[in-house]
């Protein structure tokens, strides 16, 4: 009797059911051979965002290198969900050390890696490695950058679900403005996070003029599947920033994960690109920019702008920074582009 | 091979048989020489198969350790005081993950004030770390002390800090006799790791660890440690039959059999120390020396053993813990619970202060005499400091302390109030 494979089917707007592709273009998880290494059974909230773009990027990097990955991960959710004592849902070789050393200690796989190899042991293993907004915009930046400036053979993929959720939501450099977190309160003449700050690791990436930068989220997960791909083509210093929602953090429900990361896409908040060697390559356009008032409104962190007198020059000013990002990072579509 | 050459170079050569896999550097005074000679060995393709990564900081440079450790390399850096602090988190971790990764660290003071000169307060901040700390006195010791911290860590499954003094072993040319290669070989077989990040055999390395099982890693940390202190002689005895010297250990005596008096200390002051104890030996003083080669673990009953005989103890330490007195004193004391005789703890050659043997002919003797008191500031300056506790009644600004005891020795022109 020929194996029948099963079929895992995901649509939406804008997504394309798995039956109608080519196998070879179909999403991994379509396949019951899929790898599954980050397995069922962790300790995630229900509606996770990180889970999610962990379970497809990290898959994808298994199917791209053949089963032979090795993960570094930064202290964070992702940690302490995956691997309570004593249990790991990690089905691959996967080390955790600290908060902010997560790309080094990949470097120190990367160049274990490589001398092995010219011992003519083990063979092409590749080295993935992961961390939240926290550990990667802030504590992990140093290692990052240095990680980044010698280019070494790393894929690092940062879940960026905008604060410290871990540790009860807490802002981070990646909270965006107007923001409510733990330390920055929806209280005063300005609540929330304030403008003007933070950063967007994505562009700082770039101007390391490192081999590949991308960005994604978890409503477009075959972008996420094929960006990841694309990555383990390549050699050397290699970025992927997905835009991970949190319904903790962000007060969404549960059931609305991927549509919050849609919208983050569609008002242009979150632009969705790739960049080779410092340049744009490619960019998920918008067909009808959405007004971002749809994308604030569903969040309780954003809730203080919407009381009975909605904080309409607020919403004006972020509406501005999305407009920003689309003339940018040229993300609406024309004729020509897709 | 017997040859003169630098501290850092005949560490660097001996690191460098002990074939290393992974080697990280940041530049910091005074361990710099030391990567430098094993990243002109990787470059010149005379070290391989070898990576030497120049990384962003000390915290990065034990991380890249840490992850090529766990890979399964034999990973190697070098650091010294502002360096380890500031890789600490990662220190506590690499022990913590049982990784056996061997660190020279070139002794050097910690700031502030700022000074790039020799005393044990880098490494003696990190006693805790869960690293063993070995403590050379030679630049011999040095070179052979690497050696046998290979081995020991990858049997151990622990990482090895190996302290040297920062300008006096690391800058110094002196003669080493330098072992060959199969001599290395012979002594440290090739790293089997107990734990390996392989995608044959997967496993999830630094998991999260509650109260439930805590204690029991921290103890089994403990518990290594005490193996450790079995295990260290035999490593010793075992490189005396294969390179034909001592070196290593836990303690070493120097003239202590029939002694009232027993000086203790680690690393190169013990050369000075031994040349006043021959000196005064010949005046007909009965007086001995007890150094320490291995910090962490501490070898609690060998230096009992060794001190037990004696009618006073003098710890001389470049160390201080600040509020109390002394770190190796404290753990001297440990040793000697319950024995009845005098204590004195001796702060000395802080920041690169020489200790001089006239210095210590006339500390030694007033030990002799009991005339000494509990703690000892060594050639202290009592004018400078009263100076500046009078200052301090004087004026609420007192202003920065170093600048104004700067002022006061006369080593920078500076305004006069």
């Amino acid at each position: 009797m020929s194996f029948q494979p099963v079929k895992f089917y995901q649509t939406g707007t804008f997504t394309v059911g798995n039956r109608l592709l080519p196998p070879e273009e179909r999403s991994v998880q379509a396949s019951a051979k899929r790898y599954n290494s980050i397995n069922s059974g962790h300790r995630a909230c229900q509606g996770c965002g990180e889970a999610l773009g962990a379970r497809y990027a990290i898959d994808a990097a298994m199917e791209a290198a053949d089963g032979q990955i090795i993960a570094a991960n930064a202290t964070g959710c992702l940690e302490v969900f995956s691997t309570p004592y004593p249990e790991t849902s990690w089905q691959i070789p996967w080390i955790h050390s600290l908060f902010g050393n997560t790309a080094a200690v990949a470097t120190g796989v990367a160049a274990a890696l490589k001398v092995k190899r010219q011992k003519g042991q083990g063979g092409d293993v590749r080295v993935v490695a992961q961390g939240g907004d926290g550990g990667t915009t802030d504590i992990g930046f140093g290692c990052l950058s240095g990680m980044f400036e010698r280019n070494d053979d790393v894929l690092y993929i940062c879940y960026d679900n905008g604060g410290y959720m871990n540790t009860g939501v807490q802002r981070s450099s990646a909270t965006p403005p107007a923001a409510r977190t733990a330390t920055t309160m929806a209280v005063g003449p300005e609540p929330g996070n304030v403008f003007g700050q933070g950063k967007f690791v994505p562009a700082i990436a770039m101007a390391h003029d490192i081999p590949y930068v991308a960005t994604a989220t978890v409503a477009d997960l075959r972008d996420l599947e094929a960006k990841v791909r694309r990555a383990m083509e390549i050699r050397g210093a290699r970025y992927i920033h997905i835009l991970v929602p949190c319904p903790l953090g962000w007060g969404t429900a549960s059931h609305d994960t991927i549509r919050m990361a849609r919208l983050a896409k569609e008002t242009g908040i979150f632009p969705v690109f790739e960049a080779e060697h410092g340049e744009i390559k490619s960019v998920l356009t918008i067909r009808r920019p959405l007004p971002v008032e749809e994308y604030l409104r569903p969040q309780k962190r954003y809730a203080h702008l919407f009381g009975k007198n909605p904080a309409v020059e607020t919403i004006a000013h972020i509406q501005a920074l999305a407009d920003r990002n689309i003339r940018k990072y040229r993300l609406e579509a024309r004729q020509g582009s897709h | 091979m017997l040859k003169q050459t630098e501290g850092s170079r005949a560490v660097a050569e001996a690191v460098a048989l002990c074939r290393p896999e992974v080697i990280c550097a940041y530049p910091i005074s005074p361990q710099t020489h030391i990567v430098e000679a094993l990243g002109e060995m990787v470059k010149d393709g005379s070290l391989a198969p070898c990576e030497f990564i120049n990384v962003e900081s000390e915290f990065a440079a034990m991380s890249v350790a840490i992850g090529a450790s766990a890979a399964g390399a034999r990973s190697y850096t070098a650091t010294a005081s502002q360096g380890l602090l500031y890789m600490a988190e990662a220190v506590y971790n690499a022990s913590g993950l049982g990784l056996p990764i061997v660190m020279t660290v070139a002794n050097r003071s910690i700031g502030a004030p700022i000074n790039i000169w020799n005393d044990h307060s880098d490494a003696l901040s990190q006693r805790d770390s869960g690293w063993l700390q070995l403590f050379a006195e030679t630049n011999q010791e040095a070179l052979d002390l690497h050696i046998q911290a290979f081995r020991l860590a990858e049997e151990l499954s622990l990482p090895v800090m190996v302290c040297m003094d920062g300008f006096i072993l690391t800058h110094a040319y002196e003669r080493v006799d330098m072992p060959t290669q199969a001599q290395v070989d012979a002594y440290l077989p090739t790293y089997e790791p107990r734990q390996v990040l392989d995608p044959a055999d997967p496993v999830s390395i630094g998991a999260m660890v509650g109260p439930e099982a805590f204690m029991e890693v921290r103890y089994l940390a403990h518990a290594k440690q005490l193996q450790a202190l079995e295990r260290i002689p035999a490593f010793a005895a075992e490189f005396r039959q294969i390179f034909g010297r001592d070196s290593g250990g836990l303690t070493h005596t120097y003239r202590t059999e029939d002694a009232e008096t027993i000086i203790v200390a680690m690393g190169s002051v013990l050369g000075t120390i031994k040349d006043v104890v021959d000196e005064m030996r010949e005046e007909g003083h009965r007086i001995g020396v007890l150094g320490i080669t291995l910090f962490r673990p501490f070898p609690i009953a060998r230096v009992r053993e060794g001190l037990q005989g004696a009618k006073r103890v003098v710890v001389l330490e470049k160390s201080m813990a600040i509020g109390l007195g002394g770190i190796l004193s404290t753990n001297v004391r440990m040793a000697l619970s319950g024995l009845h005789m005098h204590g004195y703890t001796v702060i000395a050659g802080l920041g690169g202060r020489a200790i001089t043997k006239k210095s210590l002919h006339g500390l030694f003797r007033e030990a002799g005499q009991d005339a000494l008191e509990s703690v000892t500031f060594l050639d202290l300056d009592w004018n400078m400091v009263n100076k500046q506790l009078e200052r301090e009644k004087a004026h609420r600004r007192s202003g920065p302390v170093a600048e104004n005891l700067l002022r006061d020795v006369g080593v920078v022109a500076a305004r006069n109030y």
